[in-house]
């Protein structure tokens, strides 16, 4: 009788991380459904190209680097990869800026710097970074009007055959400023009531966007209850962005209002699915909130001052930087001990 | 209403505990060979004190620690001792140590025990002898000995007092079920303890699973001062740290123990140990031990004697031999798993898990850590087990140990929740038995390298003293010299060297005194010698002769010791550079003569033609 030798524990949680990242894309379902339903098929197209993309190209390089292929495939993460950026690429980019954008994040972001768990940043918001700077009009002029899919959004066949046509600019009755790009472009010359009379904003706060963050925000509010991801960063991420509207931006005729900055845009996603990414984000509960708070005041500084209209990719890639620093400052108060222990061996006491 | 606090962290395992709380504890009975280890619990080792062959009873103590800590070994039962020889015992490593065999013989017949009904009217020392007597040490853990805990530093004052009845770990019930058919022998073993260490307040601590134990408990308590704690289920509660946090909310300083924070914590199963050795005179010869697992038909609580072998107690719980996949001895949170059921029951055995392959699969293997922090939110003493894991796999360990390592209790929390099926605990197991050895190996380096700067101090010092007599000697030699010289000149040229002659004219004389001699010498051999001293010379003149002749013998001895060098060549002999050197020296002896020689036929020659010439 050969009795297993194990070390202890000899219990385990179910949970495993392929689990995990499987219940990170249900959890985003409900915001892909409201996408879909407000701008038409362009996010659900373009969530199957990048998925399948990522896969490809995770498969191929873990080929290259000698790694047991279909183990890794089955953890889930490169699914998350073109998941993400499924959902925040405009509806109508070309397939061939969606491709760049999932090959550079799992190429470059993630597999050349070790693989999984060891990229030291958020490789869907590099490969949208990288899209963003080198097709500049592709990433700008492709955002779906606001259109029901069953009323004014173009069909599943035109959908396709725009993505697919690989033209940098998609037909222009389709498409339409994003709100946050509306405003910021507007506000200079206009004032708050002029601005909010283009359609873009419809009769809410930003015609789809409100439905989609909103979604966005109820899937991630089942990643916290899931214990799958903790409230620290999009808390302290939603409060930072809010604090710096509310201090600097409380004129609506100079600066976006706080309900565009919460509702409009990428940031419900951004709180949730993306700054919360565990490989690449603040691990302490201190850090996490210094982390999230950073990239709201950063969103906001970018967004208000900044050239782009959104800016949830580069806060999150600068926070990305930052992040070692933080862990290095934030270790938690072991019990028993007065106070954390910071900084490196030999040069603090505690 | 007891106030808890909380402590951070913490899980929810799957309890398994009803598997075994069905029955009430049985009684294992006595199996045909009783293996007792010397040692069962941390300290120093017992030493037999029964013969190979001697027939002992019941109770009789078989081993004890003479020096050092630890308490002594009992016979469970009457029988006669079979061997004194290594055998596995209970240990993560599957080691050998050394055990006495009992063969018992069914008579369990008891020595004469001496209870004492009146504890109170003893000394406090005399009773905490008596539970060292009785072979107590500590039953929920590592097995510390009781009466070496029950007594603090003397500048520690024992305030809390607490049973810990806990038992958090999934499967084990043997407290659960002790609590409920024993709480009066627990409150009169907390009694016991209360009165030696004189606390102001008394808890015992169950978690909320086991309400039967609670009643139990309160029914026995009513009326006294003990608290009964009910506690919220969450592992590790009854880890000692937490425990203790969830009573007082207060934190054992990181290194320290309990008792610097006023505090003490004993388990339920002493607390019935002290008891019976208190009140029934009986050393600690069984305990309570949970047999469990769903590769037994009939699992539940065994009263076991110590020394039981595990497979003869897996028989009576019923083991399903093609059943069984892991055995674990402990819960399936900190135990360990055994290569062999052959090994005893000890004084710290509370569990014995036998699992089935579904009920406790095989790890998953190990993916990447995706910093998920899970870990960090579920650890109770609020580590970074993500940080230590990378530091522990890197080798890091300087840095490992700044993030508190030492600190882990080993839970087994990380590893339980890693979605990416990482045996954490494992790894800081392995740093930090790593950072031991090379703490062993520094203090060795330490000492070693203490060792030799203080003999190089020594050899200075010695070099010194040695330079210094050399010093010494060399001017009392030097002083000897100028008084014999100076009492010398003063007896034969009293006035001479006050009239310094010029350089010429000495030398001329000197050489006149040496042909002098020269002729003499040659003119009468034998009488030269004797003559020479009586020459006044205050220098020493150049003598052809001596010096042909002492080159004569420098020449002679150059070749002896050349004809020798040339031998010990020819045998290859190990004195070759010695002769060698003695080649050389003797060589430049003979070339210092040849010119001194040379010299002074020189200076001969020359005086010589001076002379002829003047």
């Amino acid at each position: 009788m050969a009795l297993a030798q194990q070390s202890s524990p000899h219990a385990r949680n179910a949970r495993s991380t392929s689990q995990v990242m499987l219940w990170v894309i249900l959890a985003a379902l409900p915001g892909l459904l409201a996408q879909t339903l407000f701008f038409g098929w362009g996010n659900l197209i373009n969530v199957v190209w990048c998925i399948s993309v990522a896969l490809a190209a995770e498969a191929v390089i873990l080929k290259l680097r000698k790694r047991p292929v279909v183990f890794f495939l089955k953890d889930n993460t490169a699914a998350v990869t073109g998941l993400l950026l499924g959902l925040s690429l405009p509806q109508f980019a070309p397939w061939w800026v969606s491709a760049v954008a999932v090959i550079a994040a799992i190429v470059m972001a993630k597999q050349l710097y070790g693989g999984l768990g060891a990229n030291p940043f958020n490789p869907a918001m590099v490969g949208y970074a990288l899209v963003l700077i080198s097709f500049p009009v592709a990433m700008t002029t492709n955002w779906a009007q606001p259109g029901l899919l069953w009323e004014t959004a173009p069909g599943f066949g035109e959908t396709l055959g725009m993505i697919a046509s690989g033209q940098q600019t998609a037909v222009d009755a389709f498409t339409m400023a994003t709100p946050l790009d509306e405003y910021k472009h507007k506000i200079a010359s206009h004032t708050a009531t002029e601005v909010l009379a283009h359609p873009t904003f419809g009769e809410g706060i930003a015609r789809g966007w409100e439905w989609v963050n909103a979604a966005f925000l109820t899937g991630g509010l089942i990643l916290i209850g899931l214990k799958i991801i903790t409230w620290h960063i999009p808390v302290s991420m939603l409060a930072g962005l809010a604090l710096m509207s509310l201090a600097f931006g409380s004129n609506a005729d100079q600066y976006a209002p706080l309900s565009l900055h919460l509702l409009a845009g990428g940031t419900m996603l951004g709180a949730f699915f993306i700054a919360t990414d565990p490989v690449s984000s603040a691990s302490s509960h201190h850090g996490k909130l210094i982390y999230g708070a950073c990239i709201g005041i950063l969103i906001y500084l970018i967004r208000t001052w900044g050239a782009y209209p959104d800016a949830v990719a580069f806060s999150v890639l600068l926070m990305n930087f930052a992040v070692p620093f933080i862990d290095h400052y934030t270790p938690p108060r072991t019990y028993g001990h007065h106070k954390p222990r910071r900084g490196v061996p030999g040069k603090s006491q505690g | 209403m007891t106030q808890l606090w909380d402590f951070s962290g913490g899980i929810h395992p799957a309890e398994n505990k009803h598997i075994s709380t069905t029955q009430p504890i049985k009684k294992a009975g006595v199996p045909p060979l009783l293996v007792l280890p010397l040692q069962q619990h941390i300290g120093e080792p017992a030493e037999p004190c029964v013969a190979i062959g001697e027939r002992v009873l019941k109770g009789q103590k078989v081993a004890d620690v003479t020096g050092g800590m630890g308490v002594p070994v009992h016979a469970p039962t009457s029988g006669t001792i079979e061997s004194i020889s290594l055998q596995p015992v209970p240990h993560p490593s599957g080691m050998s140590d050394w055990c006495i065999t009992l063969r018992p013989d069914g008579q369990d017949e008891w020595i004469t025990l001496s209870p004492i009904a009146s504890y109170r009217e003893q000394d406090r020392e005399t009773v905490l002898d008596l539970i060292r007597e009785a072979g107590i040490s500590g039953m929920g853990g590592a097995g510390f000995p009781t009466n070496i805990k029950l007594r603090p530093p003397k500048d520690r004052k024992v305030n809390t007092l607490i049973l810990n009845g806990a038992e958090c770990e999934p499967y084990i019930t043997a407290d659960d079920m002790a609590m409920r058919e024993k709480a009066d022998e627990i409150l009169a073993g907390l009694r016991i303890m209360a009165w030696i260490l004189r606390p102001e307040r008394c808890v015992i601590a169950v978690e909320d699973n086991k309400p039967e134990a609670i009643a139990a408990l309160k029914k026995a308590a009513d009326g006294t001062q003990t608290e009964i704690a009910v506690i919220p289920t969450k592992y590790p509660s009854g880890g000692e740290k937490q425990l203790i946090q969830i009573l007082t909310g207060m934190e054992v300083p990181s290194g320290g123990i309990p008792a610097d924070i006023g505090v003490m914590c004993q388990n339920v199963g002493t607390a019935i140990a002290v008891s019976a050795a208190i009140f029934r005179g009986e050393p600690l010869i069984s305990r309570i031990t949970t047999v469990t697992g769903q590769a037994v038909t009939n699992p539940g609580n065994f009263e076991v004697l110590i020394g039981t072998p595990i497979d003869y107690l897996l028989s009576r719980g019923g083991l399903d031999e093609n059943a069984l996949h892991r055995l674990v001895l402990g819960g399936p949170m900190m135990g360990y798993t055994l290569e062999t059921p052959a090994v005893p029951v000890v004084k710290t055995t509370n569990c014995v898990i036998a699992a089935t392959e579904k009920e406790l699969p095989d790890p998953a293997p190990e993916q990447p850590c995706i910093r998920c922090g899970a870990c960090a939110e579920a650890c109770p003493m609020e580590l970074l087990p993500q940080q230590l894991f990378w530091y522990s796999k890197a080798g890091e360990l300087d840095k490992a140990e700044h993030l508190n390592l030492f600190d882990c209790i080993e839970c087994g929390i990380c590893s339980y929740v890693c979605p990416s099926s990482i045996p954490l605990v494992q790894y800081y197991r392995a740093a930090k038995g790593e950072i031991r050895v090379q703490q062993a190996e520094q203090l060795k380096a330490d000492r070693a390298r203490e060792r030799f700067e203080a003999r190089q101090a020594r050899l200075e010092r010695e070099q010194q003293e040695k330079e210094q007599r050399r010093k010494e000697r060399a001017k009392a030699a030097a002083e000897a010299q100028a008084r014999k010289q100076a009492e010398a000149e003063q007896a034969e040229t009293p006035d001479g060297p006050a009239q310094p002659a010029s350089e010429r004219a000495a030398k001329a004389a000197q050489v006149q005194e040496a042909l002098a001699r020269k002729k003499a010498k040659a003119g009468q051999p034998e009488t030269a010698p004797s003559k020479a001293p009586e020459e006044p010379a205050s220098e020493p003149a150049p003598d052809i002769e001596a010096l042909e002749k002492q080159l004569s013998q420098a020449i002679a001895k150059l070749n002896t010791m050349q004809s020798m060098l040339d031998d010990a060549k020819a045998e290859n002999a190990d004195n070759v550079d010695k002769l060698e050197r003695a080649v050389t020296k003797n060589h430049d002896r003979v070339k210092r003569a040849e010119e001194a020689l040379a010299e002074a036929q020189r200076t001969v020659n020359a005086t010589e033609a001076q002379t002829t010439d003047s």
